[in-house]
C-alpha cells in the first residue's frame, strides 16, 4: 500500500475507549445502521482513490437526520472523528477513513423527498444518487445538470462535499451553480437550513461556503437542487484529430469565438481504445486524438452551432467528423466517455489526476505532461473535460509493483504543480481530499490557506470532521 | 486493484482465477448503484464492491468463512447486474462462484439453515421429488403464515407460499425421443427438459417444440439429461453441480456424435446461463475440459435461437405485452433484445418496465432463503411492470415466472409461449379473452 501521503495520529483517547463508544452507538442507532465487527469494517477502509486504506472505528448508517445529529452530537462530545461518506467513489481519498474515526455514511438516506417543477426543485436526501435525479424527473422533461461521469453510483451528499462536475458542467456550471438549499448537520449536533427554493439567501452565502467543504464543516442531509428543462434535442459530434495539439487548440478556438457547446470532452489515443472496448461506441481508432463536442437546443440552433464548430475544426486539421445518428449511438458516445475510467482498470491501475488549466494552456501541458510520463517510464491515457480546461491524466501503473506505484504517485504531483504552474489549480472537480493536500501550498500562499482554515475551525474547532483531509498536516492552529 | 497472494496460494487455481479477477477491480462503485440488495438495504457490505472486499480479506488471509461474510453473500442474487455494469470487465460471476464454494467447503451453518438448504438440493433439481413436494405443499399451505412467524422457519413459510395451487400432469414433451418438423427439415436441436420447469409449467416446452417443428426443425428430447446444476451450484454444491453438468455432457455429447446438433435449446435462461458456463466450470477436468467447452459453444436461449430463422414479421395484434428480461437473460447471458424483437415482429405491442435492470427477488432459491429481500424486491418489480399497463407479461424464466404471478394479476407467460400462438399454436390459457 502507498504511503507517502500520512494521516493524522490517531487519537489515543478514542482508541482505548472503542468498545464503549460501539456500545454508546449501538444505543443510537438500530442494529441494521451499526457496523463495527472487524471483518465487516474492511471494505469501508477506502474509496476510489483506492492506493490509500485505513480502517475506520466503526461505521454508522444512519436513515433520519435526527440519527446523524445524534451520532454528531456524541462524537464531538468525545472528540472522535467523523469521516462522512456517500457512495465512497471520491478519486481524491475524501471518503477514506482513519483507526480513531466513525465513518458516517449516507446510503440509507436516498429518498426524493420533493419534486417543485413550479419552482423548478428537487429536495433529496443526500444519499441519492446524482442520477436518481434526473431519471425522476425526465419523464417530465427536466435534468440536474451537474454530471460527473460516476454519476450512476455518486451520491448528492458527496457532489456537495467535493463541488463536483461532469461534462456538461461547460454551459450549466458545476455543483454550486446548481445548489439552492442543504439541511445540514454542524459538529455539535445542531440543525441547520441553509438557503431554501430561492436564488438567493438573506444574509452571508454559507451555502456557497459548505458546498466544496469537504465534509469539514458538518454533514450535509439533505438538499435542494435546481431543475432545468431538457433542450429540444442533444447532438453528441465526434471531432478526430492527427494530434493532442491540434484538438486542444480547436477547444480554446472554440470557446474563444464566444460558443459554448453543452460539453467538449477530449480523449487521446489511448483512452479511446479503452472506452470503445468496453462501450463499442464507435469512436474512431485511427485518430490521435478525439473531442465530442455536444450541441443542444431545436434542430436549426444545432445545425448553426455545430456549422460554426466544424469550420473551427476545420482550421485545426479535423480529420474526421461523425454526428451521431440515433439516440442509442448518443448514449453510448456518452456510456463510453462516462465510463472511461472504470474502463481503465482492464488495462491497468490507474491513478486519476485532475489539474485545471486555462485553455490556451491546454497543448502546452498535455505535452508536458506527455514528458514528464515518459521520464518516469509510465504511461497515461488522457480523458478530461476539455471545454472549461479540467484536465484528467490517467497515469497507469501497477499496485501490485510498489516502485511502480511510487513513481505513479510521483509523476501525478508533478503533473498537478504544473498545471499551477500553467495558471491553473489542483482540482477541478474531485476535490482535494488526501491526494493534493500536501499540494496545497504549492497553490496557495500561508495567509490564503490559514484563512481557509479560520473558515473550518470556527465550524470545527477540534478538527473533528474529516481531520486528514484538504489541509497539510503541519501548520495547522492548534485547537 | 492491489492483492495481497503467496505463491503458494496462487498454485490453487480457483484461488489463482481469483486473484486475476480481483485485479481488475478498481474500487470505483458504479456496481453498487445497479445492484438490489444495495438500493434496498443501503449498505456497501451488501453490494458488489463490499462483497468484492470481503471475499478478497477472506481468500488473501486464508480464512474459513465466517457468519459476517456468509451474511453478505448470502444476500447476494447473483443477478450479475453489477457485470453489466462495470466497466472495468470484473468476473463477479466466477468470484462469487469461488466464494459460495470456499463458503460450503469451510463453514458449517446453523442447523436449520442447513436442513432447509439439504431439502432444495434433495428435491429441486429431480421433478419426481419436485412433484411429490408440491403435493405435500398443498396440505402444508394452512401452516405458511405461522412458519412465517417464527425468523427460522421463515424460508419454509416463503416455500409454501410460492407452490403453485395446482400441479401440473406429466407432459406430452417429457418422454425422450425425437419430434419430427412439420416441414422439410432445416435444422436439428436438442432441448433440455430441465428439472422444475416441467413440474411447474410443462406448456413452456410444449409450446417450444410446436413452434419449432413449424418452421422444420427436428428437436431431439435426449434420454437421461437433468437438471443442469445452476440450483446446486449457487449454494456451493460444486460436486453436486459438476455431476449434474458431467451427465448433462455426456447426454449432448452422444446427440452430437449421433446425427449432430446445430444448438442445445434452453427455456429457462437461469439454466442457459449455468450451461454456457459448464466450459468454465469443468476447465480443469482433463476427460470433460472439451466436450463441456464444446456443449458452452452449442447452448442457445430459445429466444436467440429463434432469432436466426428469421420469423416472419406479423400483423400487429393489440396486445400490450410488458417484457420482463430475467437476470440470468440480460446479465449472465447478455441477450436484451432478441426477445422484444421476436415478440415485435409477432404484433404484440412490446413495453418495458422501470428500472429493468433490477432482479425480481426469484433468483434461483433465493426467494425461499432470503424472503424479506425477495419480497421486497418482488413489489417493486411488480410495481414496475404494473406501470406499463400491460395485457400480459413475457419473460424467459420460470423463477421469475413464479415470483412474479405472486404478487400480480398480470398474466405471466414465456415469451415463446406467446411466439407459439402467434405462429399459429393454440392460444395460452393465462391471455385474456378480449
Amino acid at each position: 500500500m502507498a504511503d507517502t501521503i500520512s494521516f493524522l495520529k490517531p487519537r489515543e483517547s478514542v482508541l482505548s475507549r472503542r468498545a464503549a463508544i460501539i456500545a454508546d452507538l449501538t444505543e443510537l442507532l438500530p442494529p441494521e445502521c451499526l457496523v463495527h465487527e472487524a471483518r465487516e469494517l474492511v471494505p469501508f477502509e477506502t474509496d476510489a482513490f483506492v492506493s490509500y486504506r485505513r480502517l475506520p472505528l466503526a461505521v454508522a448508517l444512519p436513515k433520519t437526520t435526527a440519527q446523524v445529529a445524534a451520532v454528531m452530537k456524541y462524537c464531538n462530545r468525545y472528540g472522535i472523528p467523523v469521516v462522512p461518506r456517500g457512495a465512497g467513489t471520491s478519486l481524491s481519498g475524501g471518503a477514506i477513513p482513519q483507526e480513531d474515526a466513525v465513518v458516517l455514511g449516507l446510503s440509507k438516506m436516498s429518498r426524493i423527498l420533493e419534486v417543485d417543477y413550479a419552482n423548478r426543485t428537487a429536495t433529496v436526501q443526500a444519499g441519492v444518487t446524482n442520477l436518481n435525479i434526473s431519471e425522476a424527473v425526465g419523464i417530465d422533461g427536466f435534468f440536474y445538470a451537474p454530471d460527473p461521469s460516476s454519476q450512476l453510483a455518486c451520491t448528492i451528499g458527496g457532489n456537495i462535499g467535493m463541488n463536483s462536475g461532469g461534462a456538461h458542467c461547460l454551459k450549466y456550471g458545476v455543483t454550486t451553480n446548481n445548489l439552492l438549499g442543504v439541511k445540514m448537520v454542524l459538529v455539535d449536533g445542531t440543525v441547520i437550513e441553509l438557503g431554501g427554493k430561492h436564488l438567493d439567501a438573506a444574509g452571508y452565502d454559507l451555502l456557497g461556503l459548505v458546498c466544496g467543504s469537504e465534509g469539514q464543516l458538518g454533514i450535509v442531509t439533505e438538499a435542494v437542487v435546481r431543475l432545468i428543462a431538457k433542450p429540444e434535442g442533444a447532438r453528441p459530434v465526434l471531432f478526430g484529430f492527427d494530434t493532442s495539439e491540434h484538438a486542444g487548440a480547436c477547444v480554446a478556438d472554440i470557446i474563444g469565438s464566444g460558443i459554448i457547446p453543452v460539453a467538449i470532452e477530449f480523449m487521446d489515443k489511448p483512452a479511446i481504445e479503452i472506452c470503445e472496448a468496453f462501450a463499442h461506441a464507435g469512436y474512431p481508432l485511427d485518430v490521435e486524438a478525439l473531442l465530442i463536442v455536444e450541441v443542444e437546443g431545436s434542430e436549426a440552433e444545432m445545425d448553426a452551432m455545430l456549422k460554426a464548430i466544424v469550420e473551427i475544426a476545420g482550421r485545426h486539421g479535423v480529420k474526421t467528423v461523425r454526428e451521431s445518428q440515433s439516440a442509442t449511438e448518443a448514449a453510448l458516445i456518452w456510456k463510453g466517455r462516462k465510463s472511461a475510467f472504470g474502463a481503465t482498470g482492464r488495462i491497468a491501475d490507474y491513478i486519476c489526476m485532475d489539474g485545471t488549466v486555462p485553455l490556451g494552456k491546454l497543448s502546452y501541458v498535455l505535452n508536458k505532461t506527455s514528458e514528464i510520463i515518459d521520464r518516469f517510464g509510465l504511461r497515461v491515457a488522457n480523458v478530461f473535460h476539455a471545454g472549461d480546461g479540467n484536465m484528467h491524466p490517467l497515469i497507469l501503473f501497477n499496485a501490485n509493483d510498489p516502485e511502480d506505484a511510487a513513481r505513479a504517485e510521483e509523476a501525478g504531483n508533478e503533473i498537478l504543480k504544473l498545471c499551477v504552474d500553467a495558471g491553473g489549480c489542483l482540482t477541478g472537480e474531485h476535490g482535494v481530499g488526501i491526494e493534493k493536500r500536501d499540494l496545497m501550498r504549492h497553490q496557495y500562499s500561508e495567509a490564503d490557506l490559514n484563512q481557509q482554515m479560520a473558515v473550518r475551525y470556527a465550524f470545527d474547532e477540534d478538527w473533528i470532521l474529516n481531520p486528514s483531509k484538504v489541509f497539510p498536516l503541519d501548520g495547522r492552529p492548534a485547537a | 486493484m492491489q492483492t495481497n497472494f503467496t505463491l503458494a496460494q496462487l498454485a490453487d487455481p480457483h484461488v489463482a482465477e481469483s486473484e486475476q479477477i480481483l485485479r481488475r477491480c478498481v474500487h470505483c462503485g458504479f456496481c453498487t448503484a445497479t445492484c438490489p440488495t444495495y438500493v434496498t438495504l443501503g449498505n456497501e457490505l451488501d453490494s458488489p464492491r463490499g462483497r468484492i472486499y470481503l471475499i478478497k480479506d477472506m481468500l488473501e488471509n486464508g480464512r474459513p468463512a465466517d457468519e459476517e461474510v456468509v451474511t453478505h453473500i448470502d444476500r447476494c442474487l447473483s443477478c450479475l447486474a453489477c457485470v453489466t455494469t462495470c466497466p472495468s470487465g470484473v468476473d463477479y460471476m466466477h468470484l462469487v462462484d469461488h466464494a459460495r464454494i470456499h463458503i460450503e467447503n469451510t463453514y458449517r451453518r446453523p442447523l436449520i439453515d442447513r436442513l432447509i438448504r439439504n431439502l432444495l438440493a434433495a428435491v429441486l433439481p429431480y421433478p419426481a421429488r419436485f412433484r411429490a413436494a408440491l403435493a405435500l405443499a398443498k396440505l402444508g399451505r394452512p401452516f405458511a403464515p405461522l412458519l412465517k412467524r417464527v425468523q427460522v422457519l421463515k424460508p419454509l413459510g416463503a416455500m409454501l407460499d410460492l407452490a403453485p395451487k395446482s400441479v401440473a400432469g406429466v407432459s406430452g414433451s417429457a418422454p425422450p425421443g425425437t419430434h419430427a418438423p412439420e416441414i422439410e427439415k432445416r435444422g436439428r436441436v436438442a432441448i433440455l427438459s430441465g428439472c422444475a420447469q416441467p413440474v411447474l409449467d410443462p406448456g413452456i416446452n410444449e409450446a417450444t417444440l410446436r413452434l419449432l417443428a413449424r418452421f422444420g426443425i427436428e428437436v431431439v428430447v435426449p434420454e437421461g439429461e437433468g437438471c443442469c446444476g445452476a440450483l446446486v451450484h449457487h449454494m456451493g454444491r460444486e460436486e453436486q453441480a459438476l455431476d449434474f453438468a458431467r451427465r448433462n455432457v455426456d447426454v449432448w455429447m452422444r446427440e452430437i456424435d449421433n446425427g449432430g446438433l446445430d444448438a442445445i435449446i434452453i427455456t429457462a435462461s437461469g439454466c442457459g446461463t449455468t450451461i454456457k458456463d459448464y466450459g468454465h466450470m469443468l476447465r480443469l477436468d482433463p476427460a470433460y475440459a472439451e466436450k463441456a467447452a464444446k456443449v458452452s459453444s452449442l447452448a442457445r436461449d430459445i429466444t436467440e435461437y429463434l432469432s436466426s430463422l428469421d420469423l416472419p414479421r406479423l400483423e400487429p395484434k393489440r396486445l400490450n405485452v410488458a417484457y420482463h428480461s430475467a437476470c440470468s437473460m440480460q446479465h449472465g447471458q447478455k441477450i436484451t433484445m432478441a426477445p422484444k424483437n421476436l415478440l415485435k415482429a409477432a404484433g404484440f405491442t412490446v413495453r418495458d418496465p422501470g428500472e429493468g435492470h433490477l432482479c425480481c427477488g426469484s433468483a434461483g432459491t433465493y426467494n425461499i432463503l432470503q424472503p424479506e429481500i425477495s419480497e421486497q424486491l418482488k413489489a417493486r418489480k411488480v410495481k414496475n411492470i404494473e406501470a406499463t399497463k400491460a395485457d400480459v407479461i413475457a419473460t424467459g424464466n420460470i423463477g421469475c415466472i413464479t415470483q412474479i404471478a405472486s404478487g400480480t394479476a398480470i398474466p405471466i407467460l414465456h415469451t415463446v409461449e406467446l411466439l407459439d400462438w402467434a405462429y399459429g399454436g393454440p392460444k395460452p390459457e393465462k391471455v385474456p379473452a378480449r
